[in-house]
């Protein structure tokens, strides 16, 4: 079974004179475990995806089934907690809430799930300690590094143990070095805690760190591949 | 959902953040409730000093006073003709059983000589029960008696004002005093009784028996003539009926013709001070009405912070909906926040507010009083200014598209 499955999905954007397809008859099916990269130039459709994938928004016609149900015609509290317990967001501009600290931004998601003091303090802890930010728990997001930031909402977006991490241009505002430290550490999360990832990336550096590729041109998939494991090493 | 106690700790926080802007908007709430109580604070204490005087002139009184002449087609007003009688007082305690008390009055201006103070005031000769009609007790010596008035004895009971005035820190009591050349012992002082509501010191007055009044000090025109008579009815329901039973004693008594005007008047004092009660109250809602408009200014105060706050925080809003806050719990936070302003503000209004009205009292000299209950309306009215308030632009941050919500600069 897959884990999301999307059924001649169609996304038109009505601009009064005329009409955008962002989405065009989409069809993908995305199994457990599975690390994609979706890519394409800028307007080809894969952010309209990516919302809607996240329960973002809602597809103007067709199917989107997120572990077999399909969440058309859910009202926007059903989306809400649907993105609370199933999706973790990581976004290009980190998205913090400012001046709270580290610890308390990853409590927000549990925070919303109505979870006792305690216990969420203690899980946003350990999320930040599997995420290298020991000691960093009281720093506020403009005391802490690009690199250190992302970590902080990545930390954020694994606390409700989500089976499903959505990254946006995660790299998108970090320099190389810590690209690739992020990076590195998404596949290990992949690989080790087996959570499924989808990565909309422009940049085709990052895309190897995938293990499948979708390019999205004007609304419609142009290619669906698999990558040889032996060109992550070149 | 989100619990109370964690949007508590967010709309603090975020209060916390914009300290000045939100003691401004504070501000607006605290002088609004602060005016609020102030005002009713002023109102109340006019009120009760209206009260008050009316207590101090007795209660459940009715006058009457004798009727008015007619010559030549030109009428003179109640009191010019002398028809009451000390008989009448009698005959109207005697038969009218609405009435509890009857006092009648001759009055009129003497000297009042103490060895070489002397003194002008109203001389007002009358019977022990003048005392009870007016609710008037006695701070030291004793009341008349029966006997005093069947021989018109020259004793007399001075206001307080006299007393003072003829012989300072001495005691008056048993003192021998000369009205109108007459020598009166002073057998009784009575006790304070202030301004009456028409701004008249009741405390300026000599009392004598009335029927020494009749035959030494004013004469009559004939026997037993009186100025006035003032009733205490039995209670606040007989007033209505003793009115009733003395205007058909009198009369009967007075020989007038089913066909023929009253030769007196009746008044009820009590009804007219309740007038006068009435516009006090009216004048505190008014106070009130006008500072409530403050009020209701600084809640316009936070609705404009609170639209400006959703605006600036809309990617806040965004990141939130996004991790699965749901519209209540948006709709919450901002409530929260607005409704903590108010009360907060409230508060501290309240603290302004009575401490004004204390300063006020001391200062301006005016009778202030606050009412719990206008602490607690002004402090609920502020809470329902701090929802009313901040439900909209709650209800706004909530219908954010998370999407946009995120991507807002």
């Amino acid at each position: 079974m897959f884990l999301i499955e999307t059924k001649g999905l169609n996304k038109i954007y009505d601009l009064g004179e005329s009409k955008v397809h962002a989405l065009n008859e989409v069809n993908i099916g995305i199994a457990p475990g599975e690390f994609v990269a979706v890519m394409g130039p800028s307007g080809s459709g894969k952010s309209t995806f990516m919302n809607v994938i996240g329960c973002l928004d809602e597809p103007t016609s067709g199917n989107y089934l997120l572990e077999g149900r399909d969440i058309g015609g859910l009202s926007r509290d059903q989306l809400a907690e649907i993105r609370n317990a199933k999706i973790g967001f990581v976004f290009q501009g980190f998205n913090l809430l400012p001046r709270t600290s580290a610890l308390e931004n990853v409590e927000l998601p549990m925070l919303y799930m109505n979870i006792p003091t305690r216990e969420r303090e203690e899980r946003a802890r350990a999320a930040l300690r599997m995420l290298g930010l020991e000691g960093r728990e009281h720093h506020h997001p403009n005391q802490l590094s690009g690199g250190q930031q992302q970590r902080v909402a990545i930390a954020r977006a694994l606390v409700n143990n989500a089976p499903l991490v959505l990254a946006d241009e995660p790299t998108g505002n970090l320099d190389t070095k810590t690209s690739i430290e992020i990076m590195e550490l998404i596949v290990k999360l992949n690989e080790e805690a087996k959570i499924t990832v989808v990565l909309v990336t422009h940049e085709p550096d990052i895309a190897q760190y995938s293990k499948r590729i979708i390019r999205f041109k004007d609304g419609e998939v142009v290619s669906d591949e698999a990558i040889k494991k032996f060109r992550v090493q070149s | 959902m989100i619990s109370i106690p964690n949007t508590l700790k967010i709309s603090f926080r975020a209060l916390r953040v914009n300290k000045m802007r939100s003691s401004l908007t504070m501000l607006g709430i605290i002088i609004g409730v602060g005016a609020v109580i102030a005002m009713l604070a002023i109102g109340t204490g006019a009120s009760e000093q209206v009260s008050k005087q009316i207590a101090s002139m007795g209660s459940n009184l009715i006058v009457i006073l004798p009727g008015s002449t007619t010559s030549g087609g030109i009428r003179m007003g109640a009191g010019t003709t002398p028809t009451l009688t000390s008989h009448d007082a009698d005959a109207i305690e005697k038969e009218c059983p609405a009435v509890a008390e009857v006092a009648p009055v001759l009055n009129g201006v003497a000297q009042v000589v103490y060895g070489s103070q002397n003194w002008s005031t109203g001389v007002v000769g009358t019977t022990p029960e003048m005392l009870s009609v007016r609710d008037w007790p006695l701070q030291s010596g004793r009341n008349f008696t029966d006997q005093d008035i069947r021989s018109a004895a020259k004793f007399c009971l001075l206001g307080k004002t006299v007393a003072d005035n003829l012989f300072g820190e001495l005691d008056p009591v048993g003192q021998i005093i000369r009205i109108k050349n007459a020598p009166f012992t002073v057998i009784g002082i009575l006790a304070s009784k202030g301004q009456s509501p028409t701004g008249h010191d009741q405390d300026d007055t000599v009392y004598i028996p009335v029927t020494t009044a009749q035959k030494k000090i004013f004469g009559t025109s004939f026997p037993g003539m009186v100025r006035s008579i003032r009733i205490k009815a039995r209670g606040p329901e007989y007033l209505e009926e003793a009115e009733a039973q003395i205007k058909d004693l009198l009369r009967q008594r007075h020989r007038i013709g089913p066909r023929q005007d009253d030769d007196f008047t009746i008044r009820n004092l009590t009804q007219m001070m309740q007038a006068a009660e009435q516009s006090a109250k009216v004048m505190t809602l008014l106070l009130g009405a006008i500072a409530s408009v403050s009020l209701l200014v600084g809640g316009i105060g936070i609705m404009n912070i609170m639209l400006v706050s959703v605006t600036e925080r809309t990617r806040e809003i965004g990141i939130r909906l996004a991790v699965g806050a749901k519209s209540w719990d948006i709709r919450l936070q901002f409530i929260i926040e607005a409704l903590t302003l108010s009360l907060i503000g409230g508060l501290a209004g309240i603290i302004l507010g009575v401490s004004g009205s204390g300063l006020l009292s001391h200062f301006a000299g005016w009778k202030t009083i606050v009412s719990p209950l206008s602490i607690l309306l002004a402090f609920g009215f502020s809470g329902l200014v701090g929802i009313f308030f901040g439900f909209y632009p709650a209800y706004k941050a909530s219908l954010l598209n998370p999407i946009d919500a995120l991507r807002y600069e």
